[in-house]
């Protein structure tokens, strides 16, 4: 049994090249510097000017970015197609959202400590879900154990008995299937069908300023930026190469001697974390969480992002996230009758004509040259 | 028995009686009201109905119907001057009832059998001590045997709040036979009114044989509507242990093939309704064959389009096919709109058999039940008996074998895969009778429809319909039991449960490979 250490890459000693660092060293500039410069510093009215609503809109896709890295690991690197991710993406949310709720403190409808929902049900104290949920790093805790831990156990007992395929997948789906109906209940103790919004701030801070809205666009960049560098590190590691052996050949490294429970689970719950983070980020940025998040559609969206940019690439499912949503934006507000014709065609067609994705489009096209 | 006595000697309405009804104080004018009743006199009927139409004036102590202008005597009902100093009579809420409760009272001793049962139905919620000596007549005087234990129910059901500690210990004992769920209601209330030590040990004992008999009717309800829900969930899995089960296919459009049928039941009924409104009772008969049509069309296009070039990749073809869904969904909106369309069921669908008190079997479930069992049937003889059958088993079971001994595989694989999808297009036909159509409603059965075939076992028909109908009937028993959206929940996590126990489903193929 090998251990589950980050061995690095024998070769490179470094996790990029230099023309690496120089991208990501650009990538920091842009999300740290420029977009915040051209939203803060620039006046409304100024042909570079970034409004707002692109800011508020691009931090959003960033998280959906980070779900669909995510997905790439678990799913390009590892073979296992996870429908559930949605879950996962949405408890942090959650686990957020709480916090936020809490924060909105007397300022809400009725007045009350409560948040405005029990309020409404007529509870008269916290239930038990809720009693951390006045301190932000516990809640930030929760957002990556309570995730995590439902990861743990859900993986532990599907990879022992060794579902796998569309087995695994079809089982993740009716998980969050099960915890939608489960949140849409108001007894749940989490809003039930409206879930949370009308958050009012964060650590003491308001919420609705600009220079909120851009530094939580600086976290979540930065977040990303750090994912994928962790991402890069894992799959080019020793333990990153079982796990793309798993999914080329599991029996295989079974006779080999590897057990690959350790390695699919470890990386499962890594998944699920690092979605539970993005939901933990999106919310603040959105202002609402709701158990829609966790409709198996939401889940299986995430895996066309990842399939739309290139599986088994990092930056595939990036670019797919921005891809896939900014033209989700777009056709919603220019031919709302015809984002669904295009979402459903972009499925086939990528499935059909495009299986390394965006990225592998221009990779062939760069060997057809050279 | 005194009010028997009085009873007997029946007297006609008298003027002064009428004019006491109609005027006075509202206690006054419902015991004059219930004297009254007792008589049964045919001419209190019409009186009564003009009091409740607000066409009574009372002059003198008299009462006088006015319709039309002109004025009749209560009593007599001969023509009468209206004196001039006539009033208007005015009834409270109260007295409303009491004149409704009469009205009602009197049909009991009515010639007509209908009519005195819907009277007894009537009076159920209705009677008080006032209506006992009326009801008292009813039962010596009823004729039918059915009628007369109602009544001596509905006797009970009034002594049973009676002063007397003698009588409502009778009524409980009287109450206790009976088999309905008013009753039950009935004794609860009264149970937490009574003071009386042994009346109440009579109530309660009254109440647990009720319950005793009750508890039947609830046990077959929930085995019922089980089997209903499970007839249903097979419908809808049929398909898929075609296209998946048999084929390999992860059609996540399975549910919006399920859609095209319950439209294509919608588009049918419309045409029926326009050119042929005489047989709009028979449309159902056309829209089954269409329906599967409609869905075996549009299967075949997939798999010649789509589905053909993803065999072996099941991943891309969940993706694929879960595109396809979407755009047929966003299909219908464009074409039918966003909104649910109304589906009517055919009259004869409508109702249902009454088989014990608290248990009624509506027609539209049994007919789902009996159309469920006929495709299971067809699509056994098809699979088994058939040369396309045949062929399907073969290319299942070794392609390259088939491929060798000159079948076309190709077509087989389009031929079953239309099959499934026709399946899922009576499935939807099916639906149209009991839900709601709309562009969701194959969403909310894809997962369920997983479940069965993955429960019962890939490949194995006989394991979806244990699977689709134990699903149902274990659903509808935790529902009773904890409520529907955690039964549901309940449900998931057991079919999760059970797949880490036995990942091949309920009845495996037995095999030696690694990978099973």
């Amino acid at each position: 049994m090998s251990s589950l250490t980050l061995a690095p890459h024998a070769k490179r000693g470094l996790l990029l090249g230099p023309r690496g660092w120089a991208v990501v060293a650009a990538a920091l500039a842009l999300i740290t510097l420029v977009v915040p410069g051209l939203n803060l510093l620039l006046p409304a009215g100024h042909p570079l000017h970034l409004s707002d609503f692109y800011v508020g809109l691009t931090g959003k896709i960033l998280c959906y970015a980070i779900c669909a890295l995510a997905m790439d690991l678990i799913w390009g690197y590892t073979g296992i197609l996870s429908l559930g991710h949605g879950l996962f993406f949405a408890l942090g949310g959650y686990g957020m959202g709480m916090y936020l709720m809490r924060q909105i403190g007397r300022d809400g409808n009725y007045k009350s400590d409560l948040p405005d929902f029990m309020v409404f049900l007529n509870w008269k104290s916290l239930p038990w879900t809720w009693s951390v949920s006045d301190s932000f790093i516990a809640q930030v805790l929760l957002v990556l154990l309570v995730p995590g831990l439902l990861a743990l156990v859900f993986g532990w007992f599907a990879f022992r008995s060794r579902i796998k395929g569309v087995y695994f997948s079809i089982i993740t789906q009716a998980m969050t299937f099960a915890a939608m109906l489960l949140f849409f209940r108001n007894e749940t103790g989490f809003g039930g069908n409206n879930g949370f919004t009308d958050f009012k701030r964060i650590l003491g801070h308001p919420l609705a300023t600009e220079n909120m809205r851009v530094l939580l666009f600086v976290i979540t960049g930065c977040t990303l930026l750090g994912f994928y560098l962790m991402s890069r590190a894992i799959v080019n590691s020793k333990y990153g190469r079982v796990l793309q052996a798993i999914r080329d050949a599991e029996t295989r490294v079974m006779f080999t001697g590897y057990n690959p429970l350790a390695y699919k689970l470890s990386i499962w719950v890594l998944s699920a974390m690092m979605c539970a983070v993005a939901g933990a980020l999106y919310v603040p940025q959105v202002g609402i969480i709701n158990p829609g998040e966790m409709s198996p559609a939401a889940s299986i969206e995430i895996a066309i992002w990842a399939a739309v940019g290139g599986r088994a690439t990092l930056i595939g499912p990036i670019i797919g996230a921005f891809f896939v949503n900014g033209a989700k934006s777009w056709f919603t507000m220019a031919f709302p009758e015809f984002w669904l014709y295009f979402l459903g065609a972009l499925f086939i067609a990528v499935t059909l004509y495009l299986p390394d994705g965006i990225v592998g489009l221009f990779r062939r096209r760069k060997e057809g040259r050279s | 028995m005194v009010a028997l006595c009085c009873c007997s000697v029946a007297h006609a309405l008298t003027s002064e009686q009428a004019g006491k009804i109609a005027a006075g104080d509202s206690d006054e004018r419902i015991a004059a009201l219930n004297q009254a009743v007792v008589s049964a006199d045919p001419v209190l009927v019409p009186f009564i109905q003009a009091l409740l139409d607000d066409a009574v004036k009372t002059a003198g102590g008299k009462a006088f119907i006015v319709r039309d202008g002109k004025a009749v005597d209560a009593a007599s009902g001969a023509p009468a001057a209206l004196p001039a100093d006539a009033q208007d009579v005015v009834n409270n809420n109260r007295m409303r009832r009491e004149l409704d409760a009469a009205v009602a009272a009197l049909g009991l001793v009515s010639p007509d059998r209908g009519a005195r049962a819907k009277a007894i139905a009537a009076l159920k919620d209705q009677a008080d001590e006032g209506k006992l000596p009326l009801i008292d007549k009813a039962v010596a005087a009823e004729t039918d045997a059915e009628l007369k234990v109602q009544l001596e129910l509905l006797r009970a059901a009034v002594l049973i709040s009676s002063a007397d500690p003698e009588k409502r210990k009778l009524a409980a004992k009287a109450l206790s036979g009976s088999k309905s769920p008013a009753t039950r209601s009935l004794l609860l209330e009264r149970l937490g009114a009574e003071a009386d030590p042994s009346v109440k040990a009579a109530i309660q004992g009254a109440l647990d044989s009720v319950q005793g008999q009750l508890a039947w009717g609830e046990r077959l309800g929930v085995l019922f509507t089980g089997a209903s829900l499970g007839s249903i969930l097979l419908l809808v899995a049929l398909g898929l242990a075609i296209t998946y089960g048999l084929m390999g296919v992860i059609n996540m459009a399975h549910g919006e093939l399920m859609m095209i049928g319950a439209y294509a039941t919608y588009v049918v009924q419309n045409l029926f309704k326009t050119y042929l409104p005489g047989a709009f009772d028979a449309y159902i008969v056309a829209a089954i064959p269409l329906s599967f049509a409609a869905s075996a069309l549009v299967g075949a296009v997939l798999e010649r389009g789509v589905i053909r070039f993803l065999y072996g990749r099941p991943l891309e073809t969940l993706l694929a096919t879960w595109g396809i869904s979407l755009v047929l969904q966003q299909g219908v909106r464009t074409i039918f709109g966003a909104q649910n369309v109304g589906v009517e069921n055919p009259a004869w669908m409508s109702g249902g058999v009454q088989v014990l008190p608290n248990l009624v079997l509506p027609y539209n479930r049994i007919a789902i039940i009996v159309f469920a069992a006929l495709v299971l049937a067809g699509m056994a003889l098809l699979i088994g008996r058939t040369r396309l059958g045949l062929f399907v088993r073969g290319v299942t079971q070794n392609r390259r074998m088939a491929a060798c001994v000159g079948v076309n595989t190709a077509r087989v694989d389009t031929m079953a895969f239309s099959l499934g999808a026709g399946i899922a297009g009576l499935a939807g036909c099916a639906l149209s009778q009991v839900g709601n159509v709309g562009p969701d409603l194959g969403q909310g059965y894809i997962v369920d429809s997983f479940m069965v075939v993955v429960l019962g076992g890939v490949g194995q028909l006989a394991g979806t319909v244990y699977a689709a109908l134990g699903l149902g009937v274990l659903n509808k028993l935790l529902e009773g039991w904890a409520g529907a959206v955690l039964a549901k929940i309940m449900v998931l996590v057991f079919i999760v449960v059970f797949i880490q126990k036995r990942p091949q489903g309920l009845f495996a193929v037995k095999g030696r490979s690694a990978e099973a």
